[in-house]
C-alpha cells in the first residue's frame, strides 16, 4: 500500500462507494417516503445542495464571500414566472425554462461582477449586500414582477399523490450536476487559479493569473446554477413574492451551510445543506414562533465560526489523520533527514507524497 | 533564455518620504547582480517598481530594449521577469505541487507543466514535500518553493529579495549553489541581500543604494572598499590611510 493510499481518509474507493450509496438513497427516497411533507423537505433540501455548492464554486474557492447570491436566485425565479406566463407554458415543459433562467441570472452576474470584483474581501461583501437590496427593492416596485404582491407561477397538473416527485428528481439532477461541476472546477487549472487567488491574489496575478476573468467566470458559473435553483424553487412553491424571493436569510443560510460543512471543499456544502436545511424546515414546521430556527441558526453560525472555522469535514479529517501521522512519524523516525527535508525542519505534519491533513474534498 | 534589465532614473515617493531618487541600475544579461544597502535604502521599493507592484513617479524600466515601465505584475511576469519576496508569498492552502502549477504554462501541456514542476522541486530539494500543504513548510523551504515556482515559467531575469534572509547556513549554501547553476545556464539574477558573504561570493556586480540613491556600483571587491559604501553602512566618513 502506498503512502498516498494509506493517508487518504476516506480512501478514494470508500468515498466512491459512499457517493454511490448516497445517490441510491436519494433516488429511492421519494418512493420510500411518500408523505408529501417529507418529499417537500427533500425537494427544498436538494435545491439548497445545489445552491450551497454553486455558492462554494465562487466564494469557497476564491475567498470572495458573496452575500448577494439571492439576486441570482430571485432573478431565476422571476424569469420563470414571467416567461411561463408570457409563453403559456405549464406542466413538465416549464422545467425546460430552468437553463434559460440560469442564463439570465448569469447575464446579470456579468455587470455585477465587473463592478463588485474590483474590490476585495470586506468591501466586496458590502457591495454584494447593496446589490441584494437594489434587487429586492426593484422587484417590489416594478410592474413586470407584480410589485410587492408578487406573481404566480403556473400550477402543474401532476398527480396529487406524487406531486412532489418530478420536482424532487429535477432538484436531484441539478444538485448532482452542480457537485460534479464543483469537482471538475476544483481539479481544473481554473480551480487552481481560483484557490491561488483566495490565498494571495496579488501574488497570483504576479505569476500570470488573470484574476479578474477567473473570478468573473466563477461568479457567472455560480450565478447560472443559482438562477436555475431559484427558478425550480419558485415553480415548486408556486408564487414569487419579493421578500421571499429576495430573502436576506437565504444568503445567510447558504453561507452557514458552506461554513458548517467546510468552505472550499466539495462535500462540505453538500453536508451543510443536507443537515441544516431539513433541520430548519422541521423547526419551522414544529415551532409556532417563526423565528426560532433563525435564532438557533444564528447561534450555530457563531459556534461554527468560533470553534469550527474550517468546517466539520476538514476538522474531522484533521483529527482522523492526526493519529495516523503520529504512527507514521514514529515508524519513520530512524530515517529522518533523508526524505528530502533540506534544512532539518520538515513540514509540520504531512509526510512525503501524502495528501495533507485537513484537505477534505 | 537571458535578458538585460535596466532601471533608469527611477523615483518613487510615499507622501513626504522619497524612497527612490533617480535610481539607475543594470542587471547585465547572464550576470548575477547584487543590490545592497542599509535598511530603508529603497531596495525592495526598487524591486516593486521594476516588477509592477508599485507605480513609479519618474524614470523608466527596460527589459532588453522593451520598455516595461508601469506594466502590471502579470505583464512583467509574462515578459520574462520573475521575482520572490522578502517575506515569502507562497499559497499556504495549496499543496507544494499545486503552488508550482499556478504560474502560466508558457505553451506546455498540462503533463509537461507538471513534469517541469517536479523537476524544479527536485532541483531545489523539496520534491519530497510535493503533496504537503505549502503552509506546513519551514521558512527556508518556503524560500526554495518560491524560487522553484518562479522558475517554472522560465523567466529570463529572476529577482530574489533576500533569498538567504532567515534561512539556516546549510540551506543558504544550497540556495547559492542553485543560483550559480541556473546562472551558468544563462539566467540573469538581481539579488537583494543583507548577508554580505552571500552577496560578495555570488555576485558579478554589486550596486549599493542609500536613501533611494545609487552610491556605488561595480565588482564586489571594488564595492567592498568603496568609501561611500562604508559611509552608508557605518554612518561615518571613511578615513584615508
Amino acid at each position: 500500500m502506498t503512502d498516498r493510499r494509506r493517508w487518504h481518509l476516506p480512501s478514494r474507493g470508500l468515498a466512491a462507494a459512499g457517493v454511490a450509496v448516497l445517490i441510491a438513497v436519494l433516488a429511492v427516497f421519494p418512493l420510500a417516503f411518500t408523505n408529501p411533507t417529507v418529499t417537500n423537505f427533500g425537494v427544498i433540501t436538494l435545491i439548497f445542495v445545489a445552491v450551497a455548492s454553486a455558492w462554494n464554486i465562487f466564494s469557497g474557492f476564491s475567498g470572495y464571500l458573496s452575500l448577494g447570491h439571492a439576486v441570482f436566485y430571485g432573478t431565476g425565479a422571476y424569469f420563470l414566472v414571467i416567461a411561463a406566463k408570457d409563453w403559456n407554458l405549464d406542466g413538465t415543459t416549464v422545467f425546460w425554462l430552468l437553463p434559460l433562467a440560469g442564463a439570465v441570472a448569469a447575464l446579470i452576474a456579468v455587470p455585477l461582477g465587473l463592478v463588485a470584483l474590483r474590490v476585495r474581501r470586506h468591501t466586496f461583501v458590502v457591495i454584494t449586500i447593496a446589490f441584494f437590496f437594489i434587487a429586492q427593492l426593484s422587484a417590489s416596485n416594478l410592474s413586470v414582477t407584480g410589485g410587492s404582491s408578487g406573481a404566480l407561477a403556473p400550477i402543474p397538473n401532476f398527480a396529487s399523490a406524487t406531486y412532489n416527485n418530478p420536482f424532487y428528481y429535477v432538484a436531484m439532477l441539478l444538485a448532482a450536476a452542480t457537485v460534479v461541476l464543483s469537482v471538475l472546477v476544483r481539479r481544473s487549472r481554473f480551480g487552481l487559479q481560483l484557490r491561488a487567488i483566495r490565498d494571495d491574489e496579488d501574488r497570483a496575478a504576479g505569476l500570470g493569473v488573470r484574476a479578474m476573468p477567473v473570478k468573473l467566470t466563477a461568479l457567472v458559473l455560480s450565478a447560472f446554477i443559482t438562477g436555475m435553483a431559484g427558478a425550480l424553487w419558485v415553480y415548486f412553491i408556486g408564487q414569487a413574492v419579493p421578500q421571499f424571493v429576495f430573502d436576506p436569510l437565504f444568503d445567510l443560510a447558504v453561507v452557514l451551510m458552506a461554513f458548517f460543512g467546510g468552505l472550499g471543499t466539495i462535500a462540505g456544502p453538500v453536508l451543510g445543506a443536507l443537515v441544516l436545511e431539513p433541520t430548519q424546515l422541521y423547526l419551522n414546521l414544529q415551532e409556532t414562533n417563526g423565528y426560532t430556527s433563525e435564532i438557533l441558526f444564528g447561534a450555530l453560525f457563531l459556534l461554527v465560526i468560533l470553534f469550527l472555522p474550517r468546517g466539520v469535514l476538514p476538522t474531522a479529517a484533521e483529527y482522523a489523520n492526526r493519529d495516523a501521522v503520529r504512527k507514521l512519524a514514529l515508524r519513520m523516525s530512524p530515517r529522518r533527514g533523508q526524505a528530502g527535508a533540506t534544512d532539518g525542519a520538515g513540514p509540520s505534519a504531512a509526510p512525503a507524497g501524502s495528501e495533507p491533513a485537513g484537505t477534505a474534498r | 533564455m537571458t535578458a538585460t534589465l535596466r532601471a533608469e532614473g527611477v523615483s518613487k515617493a510615499f507622501g513626504g518620504l522619497q524612497a527612490l531618487n533617480g535610481c539607475s541600475l543594470t542587471a547585465e544579461a547572464g550576470h548575477i547582480t547584487g543590490l545592497i544597502g542599509p535598511n530603508g535604502s529603497g531596495k525592495t521599493t526598487l524591486f516593486n517598481a521594476i516588477t509592477g507592484y508599485e507605480r513609479i513617479d519618474a524614470g523608466q524600466v527596460f527589459l532588453d530594449d522593451r520598455r516595461i515601465t508601469g506594466a502590471s505584475p502579470q505583464r512583467v511576469f509574462a515578459l520574462g521577469v520573475g521575482r520572490t519576496f522578502q517575506l515569502t508569498r507562497i499559497f499556504p492552502r495549496l499543496t507544494v505541487l499545486e503552488n508550482m502549477l499556478v504560474p502560466a504554462r508558457r505553451g506546455r501541456s498540462s503533463r509537461q507543466h507538471r513534469e517541469r514542476a517536479m523537476e524544479l522541486l527536485a532541483f531545489t530539494g523539496i520534491a519530497g514535500h510535493a503533496g504537503a500543504l505549502a503552509g506546513t513548510l519551514s521558512f527556508g523551504q518556503r524560500k526554495l518553493l518560491e524560487l522553484a515556482y518562479v522558475l517554472v515559467a522560465d523567466p529570463a531575469v529572476v529577482l530574489l529579495d533576500e533569498p538567504a534572509g532567515g534561512v539556516n547556513p546549510s540551506l543558504i549554501l544550497q540556495i547559492a549553489d542553485r543560483i550559480r547553476e541556473l546562472n551558468r545556464a544563462g539566467r540573469t539574477f538581481l539579488i537583494v541581500e543583507h548577508n554580505m558573504e552571500f552577496v560578495m561570493g555570488l555576485c558579478h556586480q554589486v550596486t549599493v543604494l542609500d536613501s533611494g540613491t545609487v552610491v556605488a556600483s561595480g565588482p564586489p571587491e571594488a564595492v567592498r572598499i568603496n568609501p561611500r559604501v562604508l559611509d552608508a553602512y557605518l554612518g561615518t566618513e571613511a578615513v584615508d590611510d
